[in-house]
């Protein structure tokens, strides 16, 4: 009886260990958003390239689309766009752009040298919307349904591995639903 | 000169607190204080481990200026922190709230001391049982080392 006592500090170091072993590589700096499943927050922001017009949530109504936060001062942006256009001409899946406090003619001059995958480019200078979606680092895409609903939240570069893997059947799923 | 640098110590701590009223100026001495214990019990999403603030990441900046903004406006410091969270997710509390998930987080401490606490009253409570069934005498040895004493008596 005595002798089994003695083992406990063992047990226990080794259940200390797993529970640390288990943490270990783990990526700490992607958080899942607070928002899936909840609507977009309300918003009304306008068109990046015509100032007068005036988008709301509307624009996420009656088709699965993705969202993508970005700016022209965020390099990861750039090294995702060519991804984008594929996605855009290849996938057939609208691209609401989130313009993420930046500068509108720079991001049109962006857009136009590089080419446009965005169906819609809201523009967000102060990052209003970027804030009520709890953006913390551009870029970042999100699933959002027919019904203007949040699915999933992508933060980082949007590859081809990411789309299979991820946001593809996330799509095709929400494609389906009714 | 002595003097002068202890003066300096005490008043450098002064000029963090003046730089951040400047910044963000309050009414009252109240919300001042409500800003500051807000800012610091709220974590910066993007460089984690960091309060909002001590960051200087922009997201940071625009957090402490939404608590700024609610704070001014009269909200209760439960509201602030749910508007943060329903944002950015339960990530951006320090001190979590008491529920089901978090159950363990609050409890392991507890239950820690507890069980360190019921080791050394363990441990006590038998070695004093040992060292009284080992040294105590028997009634009738004590009896007999009575006698034995009493007879070894000179008198």
């Amino acid at each position: 009886m005595r002798r089994v006592l003695l083992f406990i500090p063992v047990v226990l170091a080794i259940i200390l260990g797993l529970v640390l072993a288990a943490g270990i590589g783990k990526d700490t700096t992607t958080l899942e958003s607070a928002l899936i499943g909840k609507p977009m927050p309300e918003f009304q922001l306008a068109d990046l390239r015509t100032p007068d017009t005036q988008l709301t949530n509307e624009v996420f109504k009656g088709q699965v689309s993705l969202l993508n936060v970005w700016g022209t001062w965020c390099p990861a942006c750039r090294d995702e766009h060519p991804d984008l256009l594929w996605l855009a001409r290849d996938k057939g899946v609208p691209i609401v752009g989130l313009n993420y406090k930046d500068n509108r003619s720079q991001a049109i001059e962006w857009l136009d040298t590089l080419g446009d995958p965005y169906s819609t480019n809201l523009y967000d200078p102060q990052g209003k919307l970027g804030f009520d979606l709890g953006v913390y680092g551009a870029p970042e895409t999100f699933v959002v349904d027919r019904q203007g609903v949040i699915r999933y939240r992508h933060v980082g570069v949007v590859d081809e591995k990411v789309w299979e893997e991820v946001l593809g059947p996330l799509v095709r799923k929400y494609r389906e639903e009714s | 000169m002595f003097r002068f640098i202890l003066l300096l110590c005490l008043l450098l701590p002064l000029a963090g607190i003046a730089a951040d009223g400047d910044l963000y100026p309050f009414e009252s001495q109240d919300e001042q204080d409500r800003f500051r214990t807000l800012t610091k019990e709220l974590r910066c999403p993007k460089c984690q481990n960091q309060n909002i603030a001590d960051s200087d990441a922009p997201i940071a900046k625009d957090m402490r200026e939404e608590v700024y903004r609610m704070v001014k406006e009269g909200s209760s410091n439960d509201e602030v922190v749910d508007s943060l969270v329903s944002r950015f997710g339960e990530f951006v509390r320090y001190k979590p709230e008491f529920d089901g998930r978090t159950l363990m987080l609050w409890a392991t401490p507890v239950i820690v001391v507890l069980m360190g606490l019921g080791i050394v009253i363990s441990i006590v409570v038998r070695s004093r049982r040992n060292t009284e069934t080992d040294s105590a005498l028997s009634p009738e040895q004590r009896q007999r080392a009575d006698r034995i004493l009493k007879d070894s008596d000179p008198q």
